[in-house]
């Protein structure tokens, strides 16, 4: 993957200089390795500390909701999907802010390659095109980035920016559309197993909401697992209690969940949350044609109305 | 100090015979992820971890328990407290920064003028068998904020990974009741001395201590100071500091009543959600993640030593290696130190 660090500094740099924007957006090297991390960038001078490699994995969208400045934005394909759905939600001004689009060519996945590496722990690494060098106590290694990427990053068909201002490097590859094999699949099981398994993972969660807050389309200003009058769930780590939370959470993201995998990334305790998230994704897909995130002008299926919508999940019909 | 010797072979067995007396909690793997749990065999037990994803807080301060039970009629009202624990627990295997987080909670929940029944039931008579860390992460700061890879602690027996064996120290009483019927070896001259290289070795390879002498004079001088916008911008407010950390133990009491009858809840609460601090006029003194995040640090770095004497951190790791964001508290404490 090219390393586009020195020209996003470049172009930052001349934006701030040029007082377009007050604050730019983006990644710096993280304090650990396999890690990098979100910046603000408001000085020319910081400008320096940005990068871009294969583990820019954020969704910076999360950081532009009721903004009081202008903001430039880093930002790959599934950063720009939530920009698009925030600008169509009316939680970002689209003049208040300057999308610098990278076309994506994956994220890399550091737990797998921890977890099926069984390496000693990782204290150094490089990247250079494709390989990555994982060097630790006693061992050097290296492997092909792109084996490794995250399973939303593998499944992803808008690597590059659905929307931008501003291109840095090359539009790369799309692959073909997603057809969501892993949700058929999982429903042509039976159902009992398909229940034990959702609750097998909502049971591994510890109601620490790290999904909610990752990701850039929960912007609710009061969630409503903190309501508290009257109180909407229960608080406990009860299976039931859990399940709920998730249930709605993915009900309240259909037809506007972009599939980043924030959710997933943030989750300590491995949690599959995004078959959830999938499952409703391919729905609004098959039934309304409509992908979250790709286009400015099409109006959200949840937020419009036709005659002929089909109905055929609605109760009684 | 007495020293023994167990081979790695025989750990299962050895658990097996401590589960005829004890509730054991140990390490296992849960899928990709080492959580602490009761186990019911000694295979269970998984010991070649460094630190395990959720912290071994949960078997003393449960994440939801029930402290009573209530129903009522026209006439009578009950309530029903549930039983204590029945046999007395014990933790296997853990590492001695988070049996110092023990130690810290027993200073919150044991004190002068509260003592927490719920707490103590579990607490009381509890046995601690941990384990040295033979390989701490570069993510670990315990030798920075009063720990060791080998500190004994609060431990009642000390493991040492030699190799094929684990040397045994013997730290307490209770530890040596423990070995009673075990009948091992002593470690000897040899092993001794491989296990002084071992130890030596772990100190060394530690990453170098934080320089955070007087920070909590800063921290006192600076609750109104700018940095914290900064040092708190890309903290996304979720829990996972809080909930994944061994010392945090701030929670919340609920009510659940369905009919006429129901339970009192306490379930852990962390001060980075914005409902922590909402009060029912509708006004949070806390209300954006500047506020949240500057308390959790005032908490653990300069308000616990004015209540408690003590810290609230034992430099696990936890936070900094789980956080979301890769907002890493040693960057910030030195970030604050360096003000």
């Amino acid at each position: 993957m090219p390393d586009l660090s020195a020209k996003i500094r470049e172009v930052v740099q001349k934006m701030l200089r040029e007082q377009e924007v007050e604050l730019v957006i983006g990644f710096e090297q993280g304090s650990m390795p396999l890690h990098s991390t979100p910046c603000f960038i408001r000085n020319e001078e910081d400008a320096q500390r940005l990068v871009w490699n294969s583990f820019c994995d954020n969704n910076l969208a999360k950081y532009l909701v009721k903004r009081p400045e202008k903001v430039a934005i880093v930002a790959k394909g599934c950063d720009t999907r939530a920009i698009v759905e925030l600008i169509k939600e009316k939680q970002v001004p689209r003049d208040q802010v300057v999308i610098i689009g990278i076309p994506c060519q994956g994220m890399v996945d550091r737990r797998r390659i921890e977890a099926e590496l069984e390496l000693n722990e990782i204290l150094e690494y490089e990247e250079q095109d494709n390989k990555l060098t994982l060097k630790g106590d006693g061992f050097t290694k290296t492997v092909n980035r792109d084996e490794y990427l995250y399973p939303c990053c593998q499944a992803c068909p808008h690597k590059n920016p659905t929307t931008y201002d501003i291109l840095i490097g090359d539009m790369v590859a799309e692959q073909a559309p997603d057809q969501y094999p892993d949700i058929a699949e999982f429903e042509a099981k039976p159902p009992e197993e398909r229940w034990q398994y959702i609750s097998g993972e909502v049971n591994k969660c510890i109601r620490c909401y790290a999904c909610r807050n990752a990701c850039p389309l929960c912007y609710c200003k009061e969630c409503f697992v903190d309501k508290t009058h009257p109180q909407w769930i229960g608080k406990t780590t009860d299976t039931n209690d859990t399940f709920i939370f998730h249930l709605m959470r993915a009900f309240h993201l259909a037809g506007r969940c972009v599939e980043c995998g924030a959710c997933e990334r943030a989750c300590p305790m491995e949690v599959d949350i995004r078959k959830l998230n999938r499952k409703l994704a391919a729905d609004v897909k098959e039934l309304f044609g409509y992908e979250a995130g790709t286009s400015l002008d099409q109006i959200a299926p949840l937020a419009t109305f036709r005659p002929d919508d089909p109905e055929e999940f609605m109760l009684g019909v | 100090m007495k020293a023994k010797v167990i081979k790695k072979d025989d750990i299962a067995g050895f658990l097996d015979s401590l589960l005829k007396e004890y509730e054991v909690f140990a390490p296992v793997k849960r899928d990709r992820l080492v959580v602490f749990d009761r186990i019911h065999s000694g295979k269970e037990a998984f010991l070649n971890y460094t630190t395990s994803i959720t912290s071994p807080k949960e078997i003393l301060l449960p994440q939801s328990e029930t402290l009573f039970t209530y129903s009522s009629t026209d006439s009578a009202a009950d309530v029903e407290v549930p039983s204590g624990e029945e046999r007395p627990r014990l933790i296997f295997g853990i590492h001695p920064c988070d049996v110092k987080s023990l130690i810290f909670l027993d200073r919150i929940f044991n004190e002068e003028e509260y003592k927490d029944a719920y707490y103590l039931g579990r607490r009381h008579a509890m046995v601690v068998v941990s384990m040295g860390c033979i390989k701490p992460r570069a993510t670990c700061f315990c030798t920075s904020v009063g720990g060791g890879p080998f500190s004994t602690e609060g431990s009642d027996l000390l493991l040492i990974d030699i190799g094929d064996e684990y040397i045994v120290q013997v730290i307490s009483d209770k530890g040596e009741k423990l070995l009673g019927k075990a009948h091992l070896e002593d470690a000897g001259e040899d092993r001794l001395s491989l296990m002084k290289r071992v130890t030596q070795d772990a100190e060394a390879s530690m990453a170098p201590k934080l320089n955070i002498d007087g920070l909590k004079e800063k921290l006192d001088k600076m609750f109104d100071d700018p940095i914290w916008d900064l040092l708190a911008e890309k903290c996304i407010s979720c829990g996972v500091c809080t909930y994944l950390c061994p010392t945090c133990y701030c929670f919340d009491i609920v009510d659940e009543t369905r009919n006429s009858g129901g339970e009192r809840l306490r379930l852990w609460d962390s001060c980075q959600f914005p409902l922590f601090t909402l009060q029912a006029s509708g006004e949070n003194p806390r209300p954006t993640t500047k506020e949240r995040y500057r308390q959790r640090i005032m908490h653990k770095f300069s308000y616990l030593i004015d209540n408690c004497g003590q810290i609230g951190c034992v430099g696990c790791g936890r936070c900094v290696t789980e956080c979301p964001v890769n907002l890493d508290i040693r960057q910030v404490l030195t970030a604050i130190s360096n003000r």
